[in-house]
């Protein structure tokens, strides 16, 4: 062993991926046609809120159907602090809010990953469709708590006016805040990766496959799925918050099974469990939803086609055709 | 010893109104192989699985080197020491044969939340599991994934687990089953020299292998111990030979 590993086919084809993305933002820039730059923007937050679940769901096998929620914290907590920095209003306990988007984010990480470790205690005992179900019965109390919230908009939302601002970046400008997007999703994806391969990794993966193995191994299978729900939540909900700037508005929409479902799609449509699975899937939606859009108001109605075939005929989604099987070392 | 490395006593496990394990006493010792033989459905596994942690039980209490474990889950007895193989292989079918070992070697070592090194340059995890892979003779299928490996190789890499966990105890459920004649005769060797590390709970149905290694054999029939004795006791025990071994009693 030891020996310099071939670089896979599958790395490749991440590699082509991610750089394909920031040559488009790059190239839409240069011909001006900024529009598509806010479309790449768009890509990199849905692929980091897909990675972020890509963990727990590809990895961990943890079918959330509930991480509109912690996409919805993320945003609510970019939202809230951005507000009230706005108004000069301090927040409960007196708190000033803030524009400063690493402090937005570092209160998105938190807040959603409290909200996880909550969530994620109660809902996994349980497993299969059941799973399924608490998670999403948690994200819509959570939604409904949020409709029922006059404070921040209830059921018509927030909107920030101002997007929020990185030290020495022009965040208003379309390139640079898709360069902060792009930056982000680049190391959500690295460490995606580097879990994937870590030994926190293995035991995850082989949870998925054989809980009954890996308890005899000596590892608690509970414990490892609660560890990687909580990370799941957190990379989705620092997706949120950027969402959120890039809308410069927050709705409870962002915390609706509408929502968590599109977010398994992203995953399925993409790979479920690959490195770059989740940016496939999220290219092709946005991509999707872009053209078809724009000609009929079914589009959705062909993403559904698309995704069947996926799940009929290539099990490894976009990814999988590309880059065959994954490998298990 | 003092302390025998498993003691079981009053052990009771229903399913429903069937009764599988019903008052079970049964004692390891430090260096021996204890062999579990009985009819189909006698509440081999079932107990198996109650010692390892897997199962319940309703009743009656499993100490391990005299500390009772018998309110410990599964992971909790691996890591005082208790490995086991499962009668129908229980592997992780998409990691090759290394890796399931490595993993084996991780649960070891506990630990288990490191994020950031790749396992496949991680020599404290790979040098061990080799050396296991090739101490069962399966050094040559390491990168095979477990799906792909034969009924036998997937056998032996469950005895290879087992032997990565370094355990303190070994419950061997139906080792040889499906091995076919040489593959049961390299066990039987290997199980010979194997009670030296660790004592072993045998279950087996291969006779052969049983009477050539055995320090004592138990009897389960119906969820109880009908017999407990030598190879020669048991051999020429009427009971036994009546209830298990379908002859008639002289
Ligand atoms: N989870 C379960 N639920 C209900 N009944 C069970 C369960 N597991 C085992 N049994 C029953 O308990 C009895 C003992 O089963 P067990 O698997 O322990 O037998 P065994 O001695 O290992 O048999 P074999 O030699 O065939 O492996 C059988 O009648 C079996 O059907
Ligand atoms: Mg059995």
């Amino acid at each position: 062993m030891g020996a310099s590993m071939p670089v896979s086919r599958e790395a490749v084809v991440s590699l082509t991926l991610i750089l394909a993305l920031l040559a488009g933002a790059l190239i839409a820039q240069a011909s001006g046609e900024t529009f598509y730059v806010t479309l790449a923007t768009r890509i990199a937050i849905l692929a980091l809120a897909a990675t972020g679940l890509n963990l727990a769901l590809g990895l961990g096998g943890l079918v959330s159907f509930g991480h509109a929620a912690f996409f919805g914290i993320g945003g609510y907590a970019c939202g809230i602090l951005a507000i009230h920095a706005y108004n000069g209003e301090p927040m409960i306990l007196g708190l000033p809010g803030t524009q400063t988007m690493p402090v937005i984010w570092l209160a998105a990480l938190v807040a959603s990953g409290l909200v996880a470790v909550a969530i994620g205690a109660l809902s996994l005992r349980t497993s299969g469709v059941y799973f399924i179900m608490i998670t999403l019965a948690f994200a819509q109390m959570i939604y409904y708590f949020a409709i029922s919230w006059p404070a921040y908009g209830g059921e018509d939302g927030l909107s920030i006016f101002v997007r929020d601002n990185f030290p020495g970046v022009n965040t208003l400008k379309p390139l640079p805040f898709f360069l902060i997007c792009f930056a982000l999703l680049a190391a959500g994806l690295f460490f995606f990766g580097l879990v994937r391969d870590s030994r926190f990794g293995a035991a995850l993966q082989a949870a998925r496959q054989n809980p009954v193995r890996v308890a005899a191994l000596g590892m608690a299978p509970f414990r490892i799925r609660l560890v990687a729900f909580v990370l799941s939540a957190m990379m989705t909900g620092v997706a949120g918050a950027l969402y959120v700037d890039l809308n410069r508005f927050v709705s409870p929409s962002m915390l609706s099974w509408q929502m968590s479902g599109e977010l398994i799609v992203l995953v399925v449509l993409g790979g479920t469990g690959r490195l770059a699975g989740p940016l496939a899937g999220a290219a092709l939606y946005v991509l999707f939803e872009f053209l078809l859009g724009g000609m009929t108001e079914r589009w959705q109605f062909f993403l559904g086609l698309i995704l069947l075939l996926v799940v009929l005929f290539a099990r490894g989604g976009v990814v999988g055709l590309l880059a065959g099987r994954a490998r298990h070392g | 010893m003092a302390e025998p490395a498993l003691g079981v006593a009053g052990l009771v496990k229903s399913f429903g109104a069937l009764k599988a394990t019903d008052g079970v006493d049964l004692q390891l010792n430090a260096g021996e192989i204890h062999a579990l033989i009985g009819p189909n459905g006698a509440g081999k596994s079932t107990l198996i699985g109650q010692i390892a942690g897997t199962l319940r039980p309703d009743r009656g209490e499993i100490r391990l080197y005299g500390r009772d474990v018998t309110h410990l889950d599964a992971s909790g007895r691996s890591r005082l020491g208790v490995a086991r193989t499962f009668q129908v292989s229980s592997l992780v079918d998409e990691f090759s044969a290394l890796r399931n070992v490595m993993l084996a070697v991780q649960g070891r070592s506990r630990t288990s939340y490191r994020f950031i090194r790749n396992v496949m340059n991680d020599r404290t995890l790979v040098d061990p599991a080799r050396e296991a892979l090739d101490r069962v003779g399966l050094s040559k299928r390491a990168d095979v994934p477990a799906s792909e490996l034969s009924h036998g190789e997937r056998r032996q890499l469950e005895i290879a687990v087992a032997l990565a966990l370094g355990p303190k105890v070994f419950l061997l459920d139906e080792p040889m089953a499906g091995m076919g004649p040489d593959g049961s005769r390299a066990l039987t060797g290997f199980l010979h020299r194997l009670r030296e590390e660790a004592p072993i709970l045998l279950v087996e149905h291969d006779m052969d292998a049983v009477f050539a290694l055995a320090d004592r054999v138990s009897v389960l029939v119906y969820g109880r111990v009908v017999a407990s004795g030598t190879v020669d006791e048991i051999r020429n025990d009427p009971v036994v030979r009546e209830a298990y071994l379908g002859e008639p009693a002289a």
